[in-house]
């Protein structure tokens, strides 16, 4: 069942002026349930202007966003609401804490909502759980934090209005390969626990393949394609041709295949590698 | 939506008044405004008008661009206008409703104040349209460096304006992504009342505060890793240099303001 869908989604800045420019540019798709979903694309293909009409932030210049069949725009008093159901977390997250503590922080989107005191707290000690943040830090001033604490707590922020599309544009940028790594395992124990859907937009091709299941690539403004991770993997020169590339080990694992090993074409993690390349060796032995 | 807002508004082109030397164009414009105030006849506001006209037709800029910058403040012209009209006496009167009297006096009085601001803004924005921020800064700096000799930090002030002019669009862009993340979590910035409506701009102030003493204690840093220790001893790559064309409008200035005192002293 599609949660999300758009139709002929267009936006253009600046209508009307010599700086028109369209970012989004006839749109459809749709997004299921329960699912973690890769974005990728070159810096300015429109994946941001893309995910910021997603949750009602830029009204489209032509076409439309329906959530669950409804269109988002039909009543402004709705986009509250809709906002609620579709969590947006930006880039550098860490830079819009405000609040005292970094309790009251994660609080200020369920607050939005109107919930009871006591689902606030569940919800925000959930959502600290979910990240990793240690109870003993959400009494603390959010800028007492170090930076990888902040930009958990940012995102604990918009988990905890538990929303049933969550959107995450780069959220490890800036890390460190290991806070990187945890981030992402976080994010997908999220994602199964609460069985919502996770936008990843990622520059990282290693990442997507690791972590997501399906694969939206933007090119130019325009959808180039979305479907399964390994089927669009499979497209590595249609890819390549858009300036973007398939990740490092596919890459290793085909140069081995020219050379005449006997390796699978599906490969697009170091774990599925190392499966194929331990049982290549061990059949050679065997031939020995 | 806040990158709509024209700050700064320097209009490039290649004319003249741009090409002339910032420090003049300020001198030229302190002087008609000299010229504008002096002048209590309707003669003297016409040379003034020829002036701001002359100007405006050798830098190129478009009138539209005039009125762009006129009609924000146009309301106020107007309350001022009717206010002269009903307030200033004299002559005879014309029309009468109460303590309310439309007199000859106050009808010229109004006419006359409308004319002289309309002409001061469109002759003061030629300055800024004509000439990039750090130009303007530079010559500040320039006009204002015999104070340097009674200890008044100069340099520094001109620093400073350039650098907040510098920042005006950053921090622009800044709220807007600021108030764009806040209301995807849930944050109402546009409706409601209006104690609400400012209690709901704390979500946005704190961080953008937070991010420019950031940003201001990066750019010092970076400031200082070039060795920047103030103005002492400071060379410039663009030197400002006074072209004999600049004298000449200056003279051209002289001549404008000259001619309007006349028709004051006059009495025409």
């Amino acid at each position: 069942m599609a949660i999300l869908t758009t139709e002929g989604l267009t936006y253009t800045y600046s209508a009307g002026t010599p700086f028109e420019k369209t970012a989004v540019d006839h749109v459809t798709l749709e997004i299921g349930q329960d699912q973690m979903i890769g974005v990728i694309g070159h810096t300015g293909s429109g994946k941001s202007t893309l995910m910021q009409h997603f949750n009602g932030l830029l009204q489209p210049t032509e076409g439309k966003v329906l959530l669950s069949g409804k269109d988002i725009w039909a009543d402004k008093k709705m986009l509250r609401e809709v906002r609620f159901r579709v969590g947006l977390v930006f880039q550098y997250p860490e830079y819009q804490l405000f609040e005292e503590t970094v309790f009251q922080d994660i609080a200020f989107g369920p607050k939005n909502m109107g919930l009871s005191e006591e689902e606030i707290r569940r919800r925000v000690l959930w959502a600290a759980d979910a990240l990793g943040l240690e109870r003993g830090l959400l009494g603390r001033s959010p800028f007492a934090l170090s930076g990888g604490q902040k930009r958990r707590a940012a995102i604990a922020g918009v988990m905890a209005m538990q929303p049933e599309i969550l959107i995450l544009d780069e959220p490890c940028a800036g890390l460190d390969p290991c806070g990187r790594r945890l981030m992402l395992q976080q994010i997908g124990n999220y994602q199964r626990q609460s069985r919502s859907t996770v936008l990843l937009v990622s520059h990282s091709m290693e990442d997507v393949a690791e972590y997501t299941q399906k694969l939206l690539v933007m090119n130019k403004g325009r959808l180039f394609c979305y479907g399964d991770t390994s089927e669009v993997f499979r497209r590595a020169e249609a890819l390549r041709e858009i300036g973007l590339r398939i990740p490092q080990i596919t890459s290793l694992m085909l140069a081995l295949r020219q050379r005449g090993y006997d390796l699978p074409e599906d490969i697009y993690t170091v774990a599925q590698a190392k499966d194929a390349l331990l049982r290549l060796l061990r059949r050679e032995e065997q031939t020995c | 939506m806040l990158k709509d807002i024209t700050l700064g508004q320097y209009f490039p082109a290649d004319s003249v008044l741009h090409r002339m030397d910032p420090r003049y164009k300020i001198i030229a414009t302190l002087l008609m405004i000299v010229m504008l105030f002096a002048g209590n006849s309707p003669w003297t506001l016409a040379v003034g008008g020829l002036f701001v006209l002359l100007a405006q037709l050798l830098s190129g800029i478009p009138f539209r661009m005039s009125w762009k910058s006129l009609r924000p403040i146009l309301p106020v012209l107007f309350f001022t206008a009717i206010l002269n009209l009903i307030f200033i006496d004299g002559g005879e009167t014309l029309w009468q409703w109460g303590i309310l009297k439309v007199t000859e006096g106050g009808i010229e009085t109004s006419i006359f104040m409308f004319v002289r601001i309309v002409l001061l803004l469109c002759g003061t924005s030629l300055l800024t349209y004509t000439t990039s921020p750090i130009l303007l800064t530079d010559a500040i700096e320039s006009l204002l460096s015999p104070l340097k000799r009674v200890g008044f930090p100069v340099h520094e002030m001109a620093m400073m304006m350039s650098i907040a002019l510098r920042f005006i669009p950053t921090l622009l862009e800044e709220t807007d992504k600021i108030l764009s993340a806040q209301k995807a979590r849930g944050a109402c910035v546009d409706s409601g009342k209006m104690a609400d409506r400012v209690k709901a701009l704390i979500p946005v102030l704190v961080p953008l505060f937070v991010s420019a003493f950031r940003r201001a204690e990066e750019l010092a840093t970076a400031m200082e890793c070039r060795c920047y220790r103030g103005g002492e001893g400071r060379t410039r790559l663009r030197q400002l240099k006074a072209a004999p064309r600049d004298h000449i409008a200056l003279a051209i200035c002289l001549l404008f303001l000259g001619a309007s005192l006349m028709l004051n002293l006059l009495k025409l």
